[in-house]
């Protein structure tokens, strides 16, 4: 059973680390349970044992009340001591678990390819750490020791039913059987509901995310009437099925303590034709009776906690699926190294020298070191995202160490996708991507992209400092390295110019700074990354032409005899490529340098001059 | 607060009222029903009297169905109520979300949005829940238990009425004490929640960077942040059941001393002891009912309070009475207009200075100028995303002021430059533009767009699936179905904020001359860094740091003006030589 995995598997975390703490919480829920009892029978003997034997002697001695009262005292207080013990245990375990299971999630996150993130909605992600998780937390606080507290109670309540009368025990047996066919059928119904619940409120969080996002739009596009009626939607049916969660869930309590009333009556009907017939005692009914009250109240404690069971489950099982997700494969295990040159041999060091080199470990167990040059070669490459669709036909291409490469071609025409394919975002259908003249599915992917560093069309920003933001680039640099990249990527002025600097906070959404500006912090956040081989794609686009030009200069100085990839719609950007390869429908219908293309008079030449359109 | 967030129960106040109704009908069949339970045993059981048993205990069945009708109906209310108030609340935060103006659409995150109106609602609305049933339940039961504890003994009661405020006493201080606790724990959710999205949204920067244990650090400690902050909330709440046993159990040895005095004394009977005691334990189930409540309640407070943050925001932008519905023609007049950004950071920092512009309606007005230089601040006031801080901005020859937003927000229509595509197709995504387009009209839009051919060339056309941002299409394609969105609207006047920086020069130049034929009478103002997006426009506009450095015809500023000069050398530099060629 699925839902016998999932709780197997969410309660291993539990007893993977919280053993100890959790063996004290049961004891404690256990104590704590049985002196509840306890307080029962204590009345019962008070009045029996103490009080009536007083009434009847002369002398009133009143110390064996002293004694039980103290006892009592002792007893009730361990009682208080455990409850408030596996109260506060509890929250270490579940606080714990939640964090780790949080944990796991986001670092198992991280390992997914792309096509996970390109399939799945935001906000539907972001439900899942929230929405589930704090499902989880419900249960595992509340739902779990209260569920086992109850079955302490009443499995003790049991033994003394059993202990006082067999067959008024199969009376109330049959009742519990009634019980569980009605939470069955209205947990049944309920858990459905609630199940519906959680993924109508995964499908509102999705669209509330994305419209907050876009936001912007929707006040451009006077979209806010419609959007009102999208969301209205969502949220009925989100209304819909919560009330019908709810009503069932608010039904059961009332359905199981009122079956328990009928059974007591039941048991008192029998009893009392048993004591007038007398195989039965009087006081032996009016204490089973008390037990049949004793032994339905937990009862109806657990019904109530079945439904926030069943949405942690629910829940669970997302959070599973994610953690799940098969990993984006790496079989690759060559790896980069830093290397220092001696008599024409690497060596490898841990110093940064500035100079890398490929760790080959051979299948014979060889090791070899090859420098990193930041040759790329595609061999008859092909590629598609769905299986069926082709995108790239039969790239070939090649690039030497320290050329500049340009791709050129019409939107659509697949030039962001060929970088994506270098740093393995995606993987190839056919052919062979060489690096250095290995093939990159040999290459250790975090190896391999961080020999290549990329600039995004889309830039995206953390919320953090500016200093904190151009950092990413090299987690251990200096503020020095940091103003020497801004400065080059030019951004340094504008930074000045905020009344905080480098310490103004930017927000992930962008608010406040231009979409130039951005770019800016992205080139500097490359430059600072200072890598072997960097692929800017549309890095410029809203930057003006005359910042552009600074920075260009500044990037090929720092990018001089290293590889470099670009993606440009501006052709003064890539006029002094080495190789400019003119893209159309996925397939190179040209290549050369800006001179070789011109005098080949066709689509570049028409490009540069504005005479010809590829689209 | 409490009353603020009243006003969303609206159409469910009859299910709000009938709730506590039936739960009152419940609780007196419940404290009938151990009443004749009481009275089957002493009379019944020990007087052996088989059909009083029977008599009682149909009464009691019946009682028992009773009840459990009762009990279904004030559960089905319930759960109308609270689910109907929650949907209130969601709404009236997503409505209100949509007359935020940028500036307060900037104050709060996405994701804190997006929690504020999911996790937070849910925890008003479980307390809501709670409140209707538990809180008129709990209370009841126990005046009911004290009046019987009191009719059996007032000295007895005493113990009760000194326990109670006692408890009570000690129940607020927890609440109080965990209260700014959960308040920092709501925060921190916050933080997880940007942490994650703006992972999710930048993963590709994060793997490119191999940033994936960087990221995994941040969200350790957002993480651990949560972890330590609820546990501390949680610390403080941990001491709610056993102060209430503690209390309630020293009531039970309290009562057990001086009954049995009372008793010894002659003044009570051995069975009131065990009633007193009974009732004792109803107290403390009903006691504990209410700790549970005030929990929730502790904890929806914090919520709460986040919720009606988003509802009372003021929109900084709102409708005039008797505003004007329709903008006379596409002219636009910029009057001494000083901008400055309301936010923390830049008080103080004039986005705009002192513009002052003319422009006639038709005409095509190129925007150029270096990279912060605030051309989008300048656009922005057209349409009133934001309002200009002094002097007045004029549409059709009347203070933007003055008109209705949505009649001046379709009349300007504006392709921003972070503009955003929505799951759906690319026919829906378009229809944002115009609501009832045909299918003619959208590809009207597309061809002038210069976005129909590409589109057509997609297996499913103008159904073919976008995922959410547009991810599916490049940056070129997102970027002409954005204004071909922009386009159905028939607007007056075409803002173009960098809006084809992905576009080849080709198409770029494709698309504005489909302007200049068929939308000839449309004001169009065209944001670029290509100056051939600009060169053929009717005026230039070159901004520099906030203010006007020059306007003029392409010509015109060739000549007198040194930036446009400069940036168009560094540009056509290549082609002319080329030509020359």
């Amino acid at each position: 059973m699925k839902k016998g995995k999932t709780i197997k598997r969410l309660l291993s975390y539990v007893t993977k680390k919280y053993k100890c703490q959790l063996a004290i919480v049961l004891i404690s829920i256990i104590i704590s349970a049985l002196v509840s009892v306890v307080g029962v029978q204590f009345i019962k003997y008070l009045i029996d044992n103490i009080i009536t034997p007083m009434l009847d002697s002369p002398t009133k001695d009143f110390t064996p009340l002293v004694h039980l009262l103290v006892i009592m005292a002792i007893i009730y207080l361990i009682g208080v001591i455990c409850t408030y013990l596996y109260n506060r245990l509890m929250i270490n375990i579940s606080q714990g678990v939640l964090n780790e299971i949080r944990q796991e999630m986001f670092v198992h996150m991280q390992k997914l390819s792309i096509s996970y993130f390109d399939a799945k909605g935001h906000g539907t992600i972001m439900s899942t750490y929230t929405n589930d998780v704090d499902t989880l937390r419900q249960m595992l606080s509340q739902s779990i020791p209260q569920v086992f507290s109850a079955t302490v109670s009443m499995t003790a309540v049991f033994i003394a039913m059993l202990y006082t009368n067999v067959y008024l025990t199969f009376v109330v047996l049959a009742m519990v059987i009634l019980m569980l066919f009605v939470s069955k059928y209205l947990g049944g119904n309920s858990s459905k509901y609630f199940v519906k619940q959680q993924e109508d409120i995964g499908k509102l969080n999705g669209y509330i995310e994305e419209m907050m996002e876009g936001q912007k739009v929707v006040k451009v596009f006077n979209y806010e009437e419609e959007n009102k009626i999208a969301f209205d939607r969502l949220n009925n049916t989100l209304c819909e099925s919560m009330t019908k969660a709810n009503m069932f869930a608010n039904i059961l309590m009332p359905c199981i303590m009122n079956i328990g009333n009928i059974g007591y009556v039941l048991v008192a009907v029998i009893g009392g034709i048993l004591s007038v017939n007398h195989i039965l005692t009087i006081g032996a009914i009016a204490a089973f009776l008390q037990y049949v009250k004793s032994f339905t109240n937990p009862l109806g404690q657990v019904s109530q906690q079945m439904n926030s069971m069943v949405m942690a489950l629910a829940g669970a099982e997302r959070i599973f699926e994610l953690i799940d997700e098969p990993e984006e494969k790496d079989e690759g295990y060559v790896t980069l190294v830093n290397v220092k040159e001696e008599n024409g041999k690497l060596i490898e060091t841990e110093k940064r020298t500035g100079l890398w080199a490929w760790r080959h470990e051979h299948k014979d167990g060889t090791l070899t070191y090859k420098k990193l040059c930041g040759e790329v070669e595609f061999v008859h490459v092909e590629f598609g995202y769905v299986p069926n669709k082709i995108i790239l036909h039969d790239i070939s291409l090649e690039a030497k160490e320290g050329e500049k490469v340009s791709f050129v071609g019409a939107t659509g025409a697949g030039k962001t996708t060929i970088t994506n394919l270098i740093n393995r975002f995606y993987d190839i259908n056919k052919g062979k991507i060489r690096y250095d003249g290995i093939n990159i599915e040999k290459i250790k992917k975090a190896d391999l992209r961080r020999s290549l560093g990329m600039v995004l069309q889309d830039t995206s920003l953390f919320t953090g400092t500016i200093k904190e933001n151009i950092r990413y680039g090299k987690l251990d640099a200096t503020d020095e390295e940091i103003v020497a990249a801004a400065k080059l990527a030019n951004a340094h002025d504008f930074i000045e110019s905020l009344p905080k600097g480098y310490d103004t906070i930017v927000s992930g959404n962008g608010a406040g700074l231009s979409q130039g500006q951005r770019q800016l912090l992205s080139i500097a956040r490359a430059a600072l990354n200072n890598p072997p081989v960097l692929i800017l794609d549309e890095a410029t686009s809203s930057i003006d032409t005359r910042t552009e030009k600074i920075v260009q200069e500044g990037m090929d100085k720092l990018m001089h005899g290293r590889t470099v990839f670009v993606i440009a719609h501006r052709l003064s950007t890539i006029k002094n490529s080495d190789l400019i390869m003119v893209l159309d429908h996925g397939r190179i219908i040209e290549r050369g340098n800006h001179e070789e293309l011109m005098k080949l008079k066709q689509t570049y030449y028409g490009l540069y001059t504005g005479a010809i359109e590829i689209d | 607060m409490i009353k603020k967030l009243a006003t969303f129960i609206k159409e469910y106040k009859k299910d709000a009222i009938l709730t506590p109704f039936f739960v009152v009908l419940e609780v007196i069949m419940e404290v009938l029903i151990p009443f004749l339970m009481a009275k089957i045993i002493d009379v019944g059981i020990y007087g052996s009297d088989v059909s009083y048993i029977i008599k009682i205990g149909t009464f009691l069945i019946l009682a028992a169905i009773m009840s459990l009708l009762f009990g279904m109906l004030s559960g089905r209310y319930a759960a109308k109520a609270s689910a109907g108030f929650a949907k209130n609340l969601r709404q009236a935060m997503f409505y209100k979300v949509q007359d935020y103006s940028f500036e307060n659409i900037n104050k709060f995150s996405t994701s804190s949005l997006v929690t504020r109106m999911t996790t937070d609602v849910t925890n008003v609305q479980m307390a809501f829940q709670m409140v209707i049933r538990t809180l008129v339940r709990g209370p009841l039961m126990m005046v009911f238990a004290l009046l019987m504890v009191l009719t059996i003994s007032p000295k007895l009661a005493l113990i009760f009425l000194i326990a109670i405020p006692f408890l009570g006493a000690i129940l607020i201080y927890i609440a109080l004490k965990a209260h700014p606790n959960f308040e920092r724990v709501f925060k921190k959710y916050d933080a997880l929640n940007r942490v994650v999205q703006e992972n999710v949204q930048a993963i590709r920067v994060v793997k490119a960077y191999v940033r994936e244990d960087y990221e995994e650090e941040k969200f350790k400690k957002a993480n651990d942040d949560v972890y330590k902050n609820f546990k501390a909330a949680e610390k403080i709440i941990a001491f709610n059941s056993p102060a209430m046993q503690l209390t309630i159990y020293t009531c039970i040895l309290c009562i057990s001393w001086i009954g049995s005095n009372l008793i010894v004394g002659n003044s009570m009977q051995t069975g009131e002891l065990s009633t007193m005691i009974s009732y004792a334990w109803q107290i403390l189930a009903s006691l504990m009912m209410l700790s549970m409540v005030f929990v929730m309640i502790i904890m929806a407070t914090s919520s709460a309070e986040r919720i009606l943050e988003v509802i009372e925001e003021t929109p900084s932008i709102k409708n005039k009475k008797n505003a004007l519905k329709e903008v006379k023609n596409g002219s636009i007049e910029f009057k001494h207009v000083d901008f400055v950004y309301n936010d923390e950071q830049e008080k103080n920092k004039y986005a705009l200075k002192d513009i002052n512009l003319k422009i006639k309606s038709g005409e095509t007005i190129g925007i150029i100028g270096g990279t912060g230089s605030s051309k989008s601040s300048l656009v922005q006031l057209i349409p009133r995303l934001y309002e200009a801080t002094h002097g007045e901005v004029l549409v059709g020859g009347k203070n933007v002021k003055d008109y209705d937003l949505h009649a001046l927000r379709d009349a300007v229509s504006m392709v921003l430059q972070k503009n955003v595509l929505f799951s759906g197709t690319i026919a829906e995504n378009l229809r944002w533009g115009k609501k009832d387009a045909t299918d003619e009209e959208l590809e009207e839009a597309c061809k002038l767009a210069q976005a129909d051919a590409f589109i057509k060339e997609f297996p499913s056309k103008y159904e073919t699936v976008l995922d959410q941002g547009g991810t599916n299409v490049s940056g070129g394609q997102k970027q002409r179905i954005c204004i071909a969105r922009a386009l159905l609207k028939k607007p007056k006047i075409l803002i173009l904020d960098d809006s084809t920086s992905a576009v080849d020069t080709k198409t770029d130049a494709l698309i504005r001359d489909a302007f200049r034929q068929k939308i000839p009478h449309t004001t169009k103002l065209i944001i670029a860094q290509r100056i051939t997006s600009v060169m053929d426009a009717d005026r230039i506009i070159v901004l520099q740091n906030g203010q006007i450095n020059g306007v003029g015809t392409h010509e015109e500023l060739l000549k007198k003006n040194q930036i446009y000069r400069e940036v168009y050398e560094s540009q056509m530099k290549g082609v002319e030589e080329s030509e020359k060629r």
